[in-house]
């Protein structure tokens, strides 16, 4: 199985830890995983705010990076929702769709295809809320939703599950979006702080130490927040708690 | 000032009932926060929602009581959700009745008005807003009408009926509580079921003080309710007309069911002996089979409540009386024929989608500036104003709350997705937005002007990437912090830790 490891933008940028920590866990589990060096963005700005036509050459150049793995995985739902559901700016070939049906998110990946039963080096002893970002929650499905009448099932949570030690912390609005929205975050900023601000809030009365989900740009949002409402919450990746790191 | 409450205000225990024990809780300051006004029209020019938002948020009780209000809601909602084992199966029926009904309208409508006609209703049938408040105008002067009463409906607000009306010399009574509250302040609904819910207690007892005459300092809510039933009463019982909306018409019967937890619209419909209903040409259904899927779906979705305390069904005109059903098309027609964006005429005016609705809640729905506010008003307004209401699909995050709340399953973030595609390729989209992503689809398209691009080291905004944050304000740094950048990026540690290593390991090989 040749995985080709997809670092979106921000992660690059702001979170390299995430990357890395991607990179390391799925090693652990003898997977052959290669990162192409001439990534650059899945593309979901610009298809964010409805210019698909701008989109175009960033999507063409991603399906020339990981055309020819048999897995594309990345930490990061809402780049994978992009990749899956609305790459449709270029042409549909083969090689197209090829991408598109092969990208998956790290949680789903673990949990559906690898099937990881055990992370026997993980140790996390702490209170941990978690939030799923809104494209990996409603649109990959990673948990059931509170909207919907369902069984109630997490992916992210089966797996934080497996770690020595972890504790959950409760939110009273679990499901509700944090308010980054990607471009939304910088064009409507001030709904959107008002959202991540009250998130915030909701984190502290949890009484959780650290916030962790599969997706770095809520978090970097949400800490940004954090940071300056002077809330003292850490913010940290599920891929690196689950590659054992300990605090 | 006080006022005795009617018996049924209390419970037989002396205690509030529970929504007037919600909204009497004792507000926090003494000194009565001003209610923030909603977006500024000017004329043809795009509506600027988040303007109008940050003033919403600036007054902090108001954006505090709407949020925890409608989230309530919300949670109400739920509730009853997760007591109705086939939930699912109910939205999958809805949507698909109205999906069949709307692919036949043309059907289903003459069948309704064959037998809504031999029930002795007179059916008319208008194009747009100005023909309806025709329609209704000739019937009303011709029968000498000066008064008239009407139920809540976000059709007469579509057509500018009440502005119409005053115009033409016809006082127009709203009935409904929240609407009557509305009306008196000369401002529009902010909501399609609860239409004064960005209001406090103070702001109504402001406006009934200035209207009514109600002691401006006595913010109670069962009085100020007592006081607005006083005051109204004597022009129901005395307005010689009555209009009603109409949440669903039965083809097959030619009849037409109204649903309100006041009983005002029956009052409307009752009281006078004219009774005029102003339907929308997408409320259409089968049959009597059909309504029971709309009427367990409704009330749960829109107040978690199992049903509409009053669900009445019209055949025909009383004796001696006289009922008129206006059918009013006003862009409906041309919606169903837009390929991405007819769903929306699936729409049963629950509000679900604006109480779930992460931004609705802290904007108020006047902060959208348009008849329909919220998530359903962000994929219908640009329908009726494309350069108006350009703005409006960017209101919201995409996260797909409205869609799986929706008890007809409308995809609404699919279709704000489709809208901004639509106006982007309409030239509809601001020249800021336009530059910002032309600039940042060029830096990702090529690796080595995306490389070159990033912040070196660990320097603070000015290094920041442009195309992330091509803003000149720094909208992100305002309430925010800016992410501190590392050492390296990912990819200069993978070159560092990994390529070298690779490269090494295939020279091996190839030894």
């Amino acid at each position: 199985m040749k995985v080709g490891l997809f670092v979106p933008c921000y992660v690059d940028m702001f979170h390299p830890e995430t990357g890395i920590a991607t990179l390391e866990l799925l090693e652990r589990f003898g997977l052959s995983v290669e990162y192409p060096v001439d990534q650059t963005c899945c593309g979901q700005p610009m298809t964010n705010t409805g210019c698909e036509r701008e989109a175009a050459k960033t999507e063409e150049l991603f399906v020339r990076n990981f055309g020819k793995y048999d897995y594309i995985v990345t930490p990061s739902g809402s780049c994978t929702n992009q990749v899956r559901n609305n790459m449709t700016a270029i042409e549909q070939t083969d090689a197209v769709k090829h991408v598109r049906s092969r990208t998956y998110e790290l949680v789903e990946f673990l949990h559906d295809v690898l099937k990881v039963d055990a992370f026997p080096w993980a140790e996390f002893p702490h209170r941990v809320a978690l939030h799923n970002n809104c494209n990996t929650l409603r649109n990959l499905r990673i948990a059931s939703m509170s909207e919907r009448r369902e069984e109630p099932f997490s992916k992210p949570k089966a797996l934080l599950g497996m770690v020595k030690g972890i504790e959950f912390a409760d939110l009273t609005r679990p499901d509700e979006c944090c308010g980054f929205g990607g471009t939304f975050s910088v064009f409507e900023e001030g709904v959107s702080a008002k959202m991540g601000q009250d998130k915030v809030t909701d984190q502290l009365k949890s009484g959780a130490e650290y916030v962790t989900s599969s997706d770095s740009s809520c978090m970097m949002h949400q800490e940004g927040c954090a940071r300056r409402m002077g809330a003292n919450l850490k913010y940290i990746h599920i891929a690196q708690i689950l590659n054992g790191a300990r605090a | 000032m006080t006022a005795e409450l009617h018996e049924e205000l209390t419970d037989p225990h002396g205690e509030q009932l529970d929504h007037g024990a919600a909204s009497s809780r004792p507000l926090k300051s003494r000194i009565a926060e001003p209610q923030p006004r909603g977006a500024k029209i000017r004329g043809n020019r795009p509506v600027d929602q988040s303007e109008a938002a940050n003033r919403f948020m600036a007054a902090t009780e108001h954006e505090a009581m709407h949020d925890a209000r409608l989230w309530d809601l919300r949670q109400k909602r739920d509730k009853e959700m997760h007591g109705i084992e086939e939930w699912e199966e109910l939205r999958n029926l809805a949507s698909g009745i109205k999906e069949h009904t709307l692919s036949k309208l043309d059907y289903y409508l003459e069948l309704f008005e064959k037998n809504a006609t031999a029930n002795g209703i007179k059916v008319h049938w208008a194009k747009d807003g100005a023909e309806h408040n025709a329609i209704v105008l000739e019937i009303l002067r011709s029968r000498g009408v000066e008064r008239l009463i009407k139920s809540k409906s976000m059709l007469t607000e579509e057509c500018g009926f009440r502005e119409f009306m005053a115009h033409n010399h016809v006082e127009v009574i709203e009935t409904d509580l929240g609407e009557r509250i509305q009306q008196l302040d000369d401002e529009a609904p902010s909501h399609v079921v609860v239409p004064a819910v960005h209001k406090l207690r103070t702001d109504v007892a402001s406006v009934f003080a200035k209207t009514i005459g109600s002691d401006p300092d006595n913010a109670d809510a069962h009085y100020l309710t007592e006081c607005q039933r006083e005051a109204t009463r004597p022009l129901i019982l005395s307005a010689q007309a009555g209009m009603t909306g109409g949440n669903f018409v039965v083809a097959e019967t030619g009849t037409f069911v109204v649903c309100t937890n006041e009983g005002n619209a029956d009052l409307s419909a009752n009281t006078p002996p004219l009774h005029i209903a102003s339907i929308g040409i997408e409320k259409l259904i089968p049959g009597l089979n059909e309504l029971p899927v709309f009427i367990r779906l409704l009330s749960r979705s829109a107040l978690g409540s199992p049903i509409t305390q009053y669900t009445s069904h019209f055949r025909g005109p009383r004796e001696g009386g006289e009922m008129h059903v206006v059918l009013v098309d006003n862009g409906r027609s041309e919606r169903l024929g837009m390929e991405k964006f007819w769903p929306g005429l699936k729409c049963i005016r629950c509000g679900a989608c604006m109480n779930t609705c992460p931004v609705f809640r802290r904007s108020g729905g006047l902060s959208y500036g348009a008849t329909y506010a919220g998530p359903i008003g962000l994929i219908i307004d640009p329908t009726f104003n494309v350069h108006k209401y350009r703005n409006l699909p960017y209101s919201s995050t995409m996260n797909g709350s409205c869609t799986n709340v929706c008890p007809v399953k409308i995809n609404i973030h699919e279709q704000i997705a489709d809208w901004r595609k639509t106006l982007a390729g309409d030239g509809e989209i601001s020249p800021v937005k336009k530059v910002m992503m032309k600039a940042a689809g060029e830096v990702l398209a090529s690796p080595v002007v995306y490389r070159a691009s990033l912040p070196l080291g660990r320097s603070a905004l000015r290094h920041l990437p442009h195309f992330m944050l091509y803003n000149k304000l720094n909208t992100w740094g305002r309430k925010r912090d800016i992410p501190e950048t590392p050492k390296q990026t990912f990819n200069e540690w993978y070159r560092k830790n990994r390529k070298s290593q690779e490269k090494s390991q295939s020279e091996g090989e190839n030894s």
